[in-house]
């Protein structure tokens, strides 16, 4: 287990963390956090990727990813808040 | 890969396990506040700027080419969208009832907010009254 492979486990079990709060968040706010919360660490999971295997690839990837996880996250407000998405 | 011998690659794990320490307590105050809203201000700063510490290592590593410039635009667009989608759910969590946490003191948004809405009922019942 190298030093890169140590700081993927810190991540997952940021990850983890994120679920379990996802697992028993008593309201749908609560899940809306932890779900945000863990796109933006996927973005980081993406970094250190790109440094373990040195491809352009996981960047465009995180980057992505950081894009889709804030409009997930917008969708999921105006959901919550109980209006339309055009709205 | 990291090789520790390298002063650049040592500088660039050091900013990447400091943001792993900052992603880690950030998800640890996600599980363990009271609230929601004291989980979102814990969760999105602290993880926010564990992804800023993880992404500058990745320049730190590979200098300024394409992957470089890629992971300051993932910075500069994490900077811009995680702040709005924690304020989009904060103001979402609020006005979809969520209660505070039961040691809360103060509640300014929603003098604000009851305010506002009643300016907004005020001139719903203005147009509904007019001719």
């Amino acid at each position: 287990m190298n030093a890169l492979e140590l700081l993927m486990a810190g991540l997952l079990l940021a990850s983890g963390l994120c679920l379990w709060r996802a697992w028993l968040g008593p309201t749908a706010a609560d899940r809306a956090v932890s779900v945000d919360l863990l796109g933006i660490l996927m973005v980081g999971f993406c970094a250190v990727l790109t440094v373990q295997t040195g491809k352009d690839l996981y960047m465009v990837v995180g980057l992505a990813w950081a894009l889709v996880a804030f409009v997930g996250s917008l969708a999921l407000a105006k959901h919550l808040e109980g209006r339309r998405f055009d709205d | 890969m990291i090789d520790f011998a390298e002063p650049r690659d040592l500088a660039a794990y050091v900013l990447m396990a400091l943001g792993l320490a900052f992603d880690l307590v950030g998800c640890i105050g996600l599980v363990r506040l009271p609230d929601v809203y004291n989980r979102l201000q814990a969760g999105t700063k602290c993880v926010t700027l564990g992804t800023f510490l993880l992404l500058l290592g990745v320049v730190v590593r590979f200098g300024l080419g394409a992957m470089g410039w890629k992971a300051l635009l993932c910075v500069w667009f994490v900077a811009m969208t995680s702040p709005t989608a924690a304020h989009a759910i904060a103001r979402a969590a609020h006005r979809s009832g969520v209660p505070l946490a039961p040691g809360s003191v103060l509640d300014r948004y929603r003098e604000d907010g009851d305010a506002r809405d009643g300016a907004e009922q005020d001139d719903a019942v203005h147009q509904g009254s007019m001719p």
